[in-house]
């Protein structure tokens, strides 16, 4: 590039300079206006130019893409055959970082460390908004998006300590969004995971959805033990109890959906949209929490009891949604709809705070 | 601070309440204070000096071209102040938040701040600016009395006035989006920004955006159809050019920015699930819908500006253009390619290698053009006699600057760079390093070279050139310090910083800053002394540039109806031909001419959208109601009225001309 | 325009000394095309969005569960019908017969109107079945899609029966005829994206 700009500059200059108006001296050729061997240089000059830098794109592009296992460690470093890469899934929450390492089995808020040498696999996803993760020192950004993961794949080539950040806006606790990041050799990462490894928090999805409150410039925390099945469930929009993960619900509309039957049945879906908070039009929403057969519809009018109890199951989800604990649940009324109490209780665990 | 709680709206005031009103921010109160005064002091003189019937009359329900044009530039540059009143609290800011400080600014005004520089400085700043010139300039150049559709002008210039004053009012009551400029969703969805912010976003650019994609069909028809007798497409001058194509790019961009600002309106207001996490929404097609309307846009704002800088390189350098065809293809090629790269944005989001290096290949080939072009200026100014007025020492400082601003672009759009340095400050160093560089550039070369057409003065060339340096050394010392910044890993819309090492950068660009203040400064002294001074600084001849298409062919400022006789186009340079070739002023023969009468209409329809918007913003919905049934009803009432043109007498015209020819006459005498 | 060829003995000519004056509204027709090609742009963003949601049904009802065709197709007719008589209006307004155009206008306008009185009958009984613009992102897409028609279509009739109050009052002026080409292409304009609609959205929908 700077092959063309700095002619391009110095040219600026020298022309600006020798056909100023008070140099009489210079060619003045006021007709002058076409060169054919002059456009074609000039087109051609980029375009060589160009094709050049986009063939290196492309390959750079697809040797660097962060989806892309690594195949060096370093210049002359083939990644042995038998290397399995260090998987970390990263989660961003308002505003915050958490790390769970699967295979170890802990987790960190705001604490990234890795070992020096081996390929290191991030999951990345985001509870609420879109954010990047971001480790300047390590390897490239890319955005973490709820309900979705992105990958990068990367490798520590030395020691080193720095911060890591999320690299695209995501509110009011944006700036102070970052964690410390350590590349540190095999045994001081094992015998991180054994310290990490003695606390006594858990991460069960109860402390997660704790977690995941927006909190702002939190320090350092550690989870001696993780649920496995909580980043699926993070992704999957589905660590409440009760809800339907996204996967499932992908699954079922890649069949045709489940037809008008399911039409309210909306309160598994229901993840950061509360209750149809802050939609002008209409009322609060209500939401049918069990579904009952046309039998069981015959039952009741009949004033027999229904067969079984229809949805207890369901007690959680509705639990989990932030609604008082209902002590409507007898089985007299288990095909209520229920109307939500107020829009505020349900919002209340998710929406970010600005304080 | 507990504003994001849901208000139960009422009826009468939907959400708005007087916690609404920001008393209790004192920035903001000062800042009101600072506009009250301000605003009374203006609104009491011109009650005083009775002005209001005269500014009613003869600007705001005018439907010519020139003092819409005009109309558009104030409203650009009161808004800078606005926009640039913004940037230098972010960089305040972030000079001050270091070592444990939390600077000056809340979070909560902060992200506002940006947000609203952002969109203030595009839409409100850069965009009129460059209509503003178009508007004046086009039809003078092409040979026309005025565009294609005056009323549609001047109701277009009113829309986009409306969309100014709800930002504005954003201010003062309520809150502005603090999402970033884009708002990209999920986060300016109505879960996670339930406040009115992003509701004045939305309604602020739909209700400009009419303005613009109308101003834009307008400017089309007028290059199409209205060009003088003898201009063919290759006789155009080379602003007509940009002017069209840019207008090609507004009609074809902005639509999808209403689509898309209505579809994330729609998931707010009517809980749809276009952009939502749940319910089978995808926040990712609001990226990318948007980018397909903010690419187009970016060289929406240049493209004009490319044309003003081949207006003044000619014509301060006495020399046809070089390479004019070569130019109009360029135009046409980067029309059509800046379609084609939006994806260059978000290389980031995860798509797939050959997605990202194709759009990455794709963003290097606008290079092309665009080195074309730049190559072109070069060689206009070889073998030229270069005069270095205002206008050129804009576009020699353009041409220095902007090659930075287009290496460090190609540099991004290579997709494994930008995975290092994407929303980082060299992303913000890049690109204010072109819109600054380009476009505020060229509509400073443009404003100084067609102030003289336009008020029959020059400018003041003092207060020009230290404008000119305060900016040019103000914009290197505010966004160099950005690109290492930006190399040294530093994200945008951070508010608070502990690496002391990065605190002296943030200081040389807070300088920066402060240079670019008093170039602003200088501006606008510029134009109060040239005011003052206009009888020393007055040209009578209609060319003080000795310039080379129609627009100098009248006479300064143009009477209404711009050319007396239409003029007959024979080359590509069509005054600097007449005036080789020995072409006299007609005399005499004046006949009557036919000119579009003013209507009142647009301010009114742009006022009831105002309120309009407001009411929804607010959920003010009797309001809204009674606002949208007045709005169809006066455009409707408005298609009643059939008289909408008039003739100017031809002893009219003919006393305007005798007038100039005394004044002509007085000059050679 | 002789004027503007000059040859080399000749004095050349710079300006038109017997112009002719542009008829008012010369350029309407060319800058109405390029505000329906800008109102396609919206729908065909519409289309796009439509096109992504389409198959997120988020558990919930399909097009399969929802549309019925028969009562689509009845008003898609009306559509096309409304087209033709506006046809029929032009051609009659072309020979100058007021009346006639009038009547054809009134025809069109019915036919627009029961257009509309259909779509909002399937809306509202979709909406009373649970099926509501929240339910899904498909949803979402597909009232948003068939609801900007449906805007499009209403604002034309406004405009419709005001331009039949104009011709009324002045008859088949120069004014008055341009606004009613006007119209028509805006009408045409409407039936051929109803016709995109039809296909990607309801025929598409239950093949799907």
């Amino acid at each position: 590039m700077l092959l063309i700009i700095i002619p391009v500059m110095a040219l600026t200059v020298f022309f600006a300079w020798k056909y100023r108006a008070s140099n009489t001296e210079a060619r003045y050729e006021p007709n002058w206006s076409h060169s054919t061997q002059m456009e074609l240089v000039i087109w051609a000059a980029p375009l060589v130019i160009i094709i050049c830098l986009g063939a290196l794109t492309w390959m750079g592009t697809h040797l660097l893409d962060p989806y892309r296992p690594l195949d060096r460690l370093a210049a002359d470093t083939v990644v042995p055959g038998d290397a399995k890469p260090l998987e970390v899934e990263a989660v961003a929450l308002d505003w915050k970082w958490l790390f769970i390492y699967p295979e170890q089995g802990i987790a960190t808020v705001n604490d990234l460390v890795t070992p020096v040498g081996r390929p290191l696999r991030f999951h990345i996803t985001s509870s609420s908004v879109m954010n990047a993760f971001y480790v300047p020192t390590l390897a490239g950004m890319i955005y973490a998006m709820p309900a979705m993961t992105t990958e990068l794949n990367a490798v520590a080539n030395a020691p080193v300590e720095s911060r890591g950040f999320s690299s695209n806006y995501s509110g009011a606790g944006f700036s102070g969004m970052n964690f410390r990041f350590r590349a540190v050799d095999d045994a001081g990462f094992e015998a991180w995971i054994a310290k990490a490894k003695q606390g006594t928090d858990q991460l069960t999805r109860a402390a997660y959805l704790e977690l995941e409150r927006p909190s702002q410039n939190v320090p350092a925390r550690y989870f001696s033990d993780v649920d496995p099945t909580l980043f699926n469930a993070i992704v999957n929009l589905c660590v409440q109890p009760g809800k339907m993960c996204m996967s499932d619900m992908m699954a079922i509309d890649a069949k045709g959906g489940l037809g008008l039957e399911s039409v309210s049945n909306t309160l598994p879906l229901n993840y950061d949209k509360y209750a149809r908070r802050g939609t002008v039009f209409g009322g609060p929403a209500s939401y049918v929490i069990g579904v009952c057969s046309p039998e069981d519809m015959a039952d009741m009018q009949m004033g027999r009891a229904p067969a079984a109890p229809i949805a207890p199951e369901l007690r959680e989800a509705v639990h989990g949604a932030g609604l008082p604990l209902p002590g409507l649940f007898s089985p007299a009324s288990t095909f209520t709809p229920i109307r939500l109490p107020s829009s505020e209780a349900l919002a209340g665990p998710r929406r970010p705070s600005n304080s | 601070m507990n504003e994001t709680q849901a208000i139960e709206p009422s009826f009468l005031l939907g959400r708005f309440t007087l916690e609404a009103i920001p008393y209790h921010e004192p920035i903001l109160v000062v800042t009101f204070i600072a506009v009250a005064i301000g605003g009374i002091a203006v609104l009491g003189a011109i009650t005083y000096f009775r002005l209001w019937g005269y500014l009613w009359k003869e600007w705001f329900t005018s439907v010519d071209h020139k003092k819409i044009g005009i109309m558009y530039m104030v409203l650009g540059t009161i808004m800078l102040l606005r926009g640039f009143a913004d940037a230098i609290m972010m960089r305040l800011q972030q000079a001050l938040a270091f070592g444990g400080s939390d600077g000056y600014l809340p979070a909560h005004h902060y992200d506002q701040v940006f947000t609203a520089h952002g969109v203030i400085m595009i839409f409100f700043v850069a965009m009129p600016m460059v209509t503003g010139l178009m508007n004046y300039v086009v039809p003078l150049q092409i040979g026309a009395r005025d565009v294609s559709f005056p009323f549609l002008n001047n109701f277009s210039f009113w829309m986009t006035v409306s969309g100014a004053i709800l930002v504005m009012t954003s201010l003062f009551v309520g809150e502005f989006a603090r999402t970033g400029w884009l708002a990209y969703p999920p986060l300016s969805g109505i879960a996670y920004s339930p406040d009115v912010g992003v509701d004045y976003y939305i309604w602020s650019l739909q209700i400009a955006g009419v303005g613009t994609l109308l101003s834009g069909v307008n400017l089309i028809c007028t290059i199409v159809k209205m060009r003088a007798p003898g201009m063919t497409m290759m006789k155009m001058p080379i602003f007509t050019w940009t002017a069209l194509c840019t207008n090609v790019l507004i009609v074809a961009a902005f639509p999808i920015l209403t689509a898309v600002l209505a579809l994330l309106a729609a998931d707010r207001y009517l809980g749809t699930n276009f952009f939502t996490n749940d319910f089978g929404g995808n926040p990712m097609m609001y990226v990318n819908l948007i980018w397909i309307w903010g690419h187009p846009e970016v060289y929406i704002l240049i493209l004009p500006c490319f044309g003003i800088y081949s207006e003044v390189t000619s014509t301060f350098c006495g020399k046809r253009l070089f390479g004019y065809t070569s130019m109009v293809y360029a135009t046409v090629v980067i029309t059509i390619l800046s379609y084609l790269v939006w994806l260059h944005h978000f290389f980031t989001m995860g798509s797939g290698a050959s997605v990202n290096s194709f759009f990455g290949i794709t963003t290097m080939i606008i290079s092309i053009p665009t080195g074309a072009k730049m190559f072109n200026w070069l060689f206009t100014m070889y073998r030229g006699r270069i005069r270095f007025e205002l206008p050129m020492m804009w576009t020699i400082a353009f041409m220095l600057t902007f090659v930075i601003g287009g290496m460090t672009g190609v540099l991004l759009a290579v997709p494994p760079a930008d995975f290092v340095l994407h929303n980082s400050l060299f992303l913000i160093a890049h690109f204010h390093n072109v819109i600054i560089g380009g476009v505020l550039f060229g509509a400073f070369a443009g404003m100084n070279y067609w102030w003289p057409k336009a008020f029959g003065f020059k400018l003041d060339e003092f207060w020009g050139k230290c404008s000119f340096w305060f900016w040019v050394v103000g914009f290197y010392f505010a966004f160099m310090p950005l690109y290492v910044l930006g190399l040294m890993g530093v994200t945008r819309r951070l508010r608070v910083f502990d690496d002391p090492s990065l605190h002296i950068w943030f200081i040389i660009a807070a300088f920066g800053a402060a240079l670019i203040a008093c170039g602003i400064a200088c501006l606008l002294i510029q134009i109060g002394v040239s005011i003052l001074r206009r009888e020393q600084l007055r040209d009578t001849t209609g060319d003080p540039w000795d310039a080379r298409t129609l627009e100098w062919a009248t006479s300064s400022p143009p009477p209404d109806y711009n050319f007396a006789f239409t003029p007959v186009v024979h080359d590509l340079d069509a005054w600097w031909d007449m005036k080789a070739r020995g072409y006299s002023r007609p005399l005499a023969g004046f006949k009557p001419i036919h000119m579009p009468r003013s209507s009142g209409t647009g301010p009114i329809l742009a006022a009831i959208s105002f309120v309009l918007g407001f009411a929804l913003i607010w959920y003010i919905w009797w309001l809204a109601a009674i606002a949208f049934v007045a709005l169809i009803g006066t455009a409707i009432g408005h298609t009643f009225n059939y008289n909408r043109d008039f003739d100017i007498p031809a002893d009219d015209v003919a006393r305007t001309e005798d007038a100039r020819t005394r004044l002509l006459a007085q000059v050679n005498a | 325009m002789n004027s503007v060829v000059t040859t080399a003995d000749q004095a050349p000519v710079f300006y038109e000394v017997d112009e002719h004056p542009h008829p008012e509204g010369h350029s309407t027709s060319l800058g109405f095309w390029i505000y329906l090609m800008s109102d396609c742009l919206i729908f065909a963003a519409l289309f796009a969005v439509y096109g992504v949601l389409s198959g997120n049904f988020a558990a919930g009802p399909g097009p399969k569960e929802l549309f019925e065709l028969p009562l689509v197709a009845l008003n898609t007719t009306m559509l096309l019908f409304s087209s033709i008589t506006y046809g029929f209006a032009m051609l009659t307004m072309e020979k100058d017969r007021v009346a006639a155009t009038q009547a054809w206008l009134v025809v069109t306008a019915l036919f627009g109107l029961a257009f509309l009185g259909i779509e909002l009958y399937e809306f509202h009984h979709l909406i009373a079945e649970g099926a509501t613009p929240q339910r899904s992102a498909f949803l979402s897409a597909f009232f948003t899609l068939v609801g900007t028609h449906g805007l499009h279509v209403t604002f034309g009739t406004i405009w419709l029966v005001t331009l039949m109050v104009q011709v009324a009052r002045r008859g088949l002026i120069t004014a008055n005829k341009r606004r009613l080409m006007c119209l028509s292409m805006f009408w045409h304009f409407l039936d051929v994206i109803w016709i995109g609609v039809f296909t990607f959205v309801y025929l598409m929908g239950m093949v799907r």
